[in-house]
């Protein structure tokens, strides 16, 4: 049966995050057909919701009021439900960010609905539809049923494919008016730490750093490869307790989940713990002295030496091709 | 102050995981309280020492989870409550968990309520947000920071590595992330104690709830593990020759970079 979806549009910077993205193309599969429309909350979000119907979405609602201006969990929900109450939809999806992860139970709970997160995977369209989702940090999997009511669910940045961004497709971009009030959260300060550079969970690449980075300067040329290849900065909970790295950067059962295409292990073991968090990366390259290693069970490619021999190296590998390309 | 902490039992970290007939064997295993829970007993022991009142630790499940309420009991928790749901119920989810914890907490005027932000084994970080929009309260999750002053509370929360500095009142519920403090562990006098401090056992009866109000609003149809990963080329050669493969590989052969 055909549905009508929402999808939370999600920005950072003033720009709509691919998750988003991913999100709508989650959208489409889940609507079997039916329609997909975008929701934007915030300040000033009008001019994106053009780009969220070249990605697929049939038609998109923005609510904009100066309260949305930035993530509030009471704000974000009276604009969400404005929207939901007049669209009455059969579906949502977000995306699994920080976001996502703290609105939607919100969400669900008010509308007494189930939802099914950090979806990896959604199997058949309809309403057999089957939805796949890392449990025990990607040490096993489950497929998930929806029962009954509204069906809601949050997408892992990173792993269903965005459709492509087609131009030439319109759509109405309308909007609803919402008088937010009663924030019970005043946000009062944003530090910005980790994500000056590209986010770990949504990074194509991430190379993490272990206790054989040896000091936070140890982090350096990790850093610089990170950045040549457009990637994240990710660490074992070992490299945290040794206080060389931020516990943000935590990757493995207590830490982060990653799902990169290229993932990049220098000076790491392989503790149980942190392959749960990045072992189901498409391509995982291991970097360690010791040839006993665990991380070298996982690897596709591996080289047995000095992580500040061959990190160096690599970077001048990249640059090479960078040039060459 | 009036204190309650979500606690679940879960697998121990260390535990290899294998699945039989779509469903994860959980026989011989280790369990352990859930590691984020851990932080949020911690942070609730921390608050209650300064500001005074008292902890009550809240689980969903059967016996064996008793053993975990002993653990959070003898790091200083002072009550436990254990709702079994071995007899009524064979299917759950975070909406059935989150409103069998709201339903306890409904005549309770907790001030505080906190929560692990995620648990290891099902992940999905619902159950928090869930009991407080129930309770119809405030929350934060993913929290580092927490600064009681009356009913005042300043927050510094984590959103995937940045800081959020907020301010909110009581009541409120709070999920623990990382880097919140560094959980205790038991002392042999606090497990000495813990035998004899107050654990209660309630049914959905008790509770004046029956299956059809906790019912599942999703299912899990099959449980798997991931394909083996089979261990990759280890490259040989003087490292700069190594180094030079690895980069060729992940372009051509692997079309990464």
């Amino acid at each position: 049966m055909s549905k009508k979806v929402l999808v939370l549009g999600e920005t950072r910077d003033g720009v709509l995050r691919n998750v988003s993205f991913e999100a709508i193309a989650a959208a489409k599969k889940v609507s079997a057909g039916g329609e997909v429309v975008g929701v934007l909350l915030g300040d000033s979000v009008q001019s994106l919701g053009a780009e969220m119907i070249q990605y697929g979405a049939d038609r998109v609602v923005t609510v904009e009021h100066e309260k949305l201006k930035q993530y509030t969990s009471d704000g974000y929900s009276q604009g969400f439900m404005a929207v939901c109450e007049q669209e009455n939809p059969e579906a949502i999806v977000f995306g699994h960010t920080a976001l996502g992860k703290d609105l939607s139970p919100k969400i669900a709970s008010k509308l007494a609905a189930g939802l099914i997160s950090d979806v990896t995977e959604i199997e058949g369209e309809d309403d057999d539809a089957l939805f796949i989702r890392p449990i025990y940090s990607g040490k096993a999997f489950e497929k998930v049923k929806h029962k009954e009511g509204l069906l809601f669910i949050t997408v892992r940045p990173n792993n269903i494919a965005a459709l492509e961004k087609d131009e030439s497709r319109s759509g109405d971009v309308t909007s609803v008016d919402v008088d937010v009030k009663d924030l019970r959260t005043i946000i009062s300060e944003v530090v910005r730490k980790a994500t000056e550079g590209v986010d770990m969970s949504e990074a194509k690449v991430v190379v993490a750093g272990g206790r054989g980075v040896r000091s936070a300067d140890g982090f350096k040329p990790l850093q610089e490869l990170a950045d040549l290849l457009g990637g994240a900065i990710g660490a074992s909970r070992g490299a945290c307790d040794a206080d060389y790295c931020d516990y943000s950067l935590q990757i493995g059962q207590t830490g982060k989940v990653i799902t990169p295409d290229l993932y990049i292990g220098a000076g790491i073991s392989g503790a149980i713990q942190h392959m749960a968090g990045m072992s189901n990366s498409k391509v995982i390259v291991a970097i360690n002295k010791d040839p006993e290693a665990e991380i070298f069970k996982v690897a596709d490619y591996g080289i047995v030496g000095d992580l500040f021999e061959v990190i160096p190296m690599m970077i001048e590998e990249v640059k090479k091709l960078k040039v060459h390309a | 102050m009036n204190i309650y902490v979500l606690v679940k039992r879960t697998f121990d970290t260390e535990e290899k995981i294998t699945v039989n007939n779509g469903a994860i064997v959980e026989d011989g295993a280790e369990f352990i309280i859930n590691p984020y829970d851990e932080y949020a007993i911690e942070e609730a022991i921390t608050v209650r020492d300064e500001h005074g009142g008292e902890v009550t630790v809240i689980t969903i499940g059967d016996e064996e989870a008793e053993k975990q309420l002993r653990t959070a009991l003898a790091m200083g928790a002072d009550k436990a409550v254990l709702i079994n749901t071995e007899d009524d119920l064979d299917e759950m989810d975070e909406f059935t968990v989150a409103k069998i914890i709201s339903e306890y907490l409904s005549d309770k005027d907790a001030d505080l309520i906190l929560a692990g932000n995620v648990a290891i084994d099902g992940g999905s970080g619902q159950v928090g947000p869930r009991v407080a929009e129930m309770l119809g309260i405030n929350y934060v999750t993913t929290i580092t920071k927490l600064e009681i002053d009356g009913t005042d509370v300043k927050i510094v929360r984590d959103v995937e590595g940045d800081s959020e500095v907020l301010e909110t009142a009581l009541p409120l519920l709070v999920t623990a992330q990382q880097g919140l403090n560094e959980p205790r562990y038991p002392s042999l006098p606090g497990i000495m104690k813990a035998k004899r401090k107050p654990l209660e056992e309630l049914e959905l009866d008790d509770l004046d709830l029956d299956e059809d109000d906790v019912e599942a609003k999703t299912e899990t149809v099959n449980v798997f593990l991931p394909p083996a990963k089979e261990a990759g080329r280890i490259l040989e050669g003087e490292i700069a020759d190594q180094v030079k493969e690895l980069v060729q590989l992940l372009k051509d052969e692997a079309k990464v970079i």
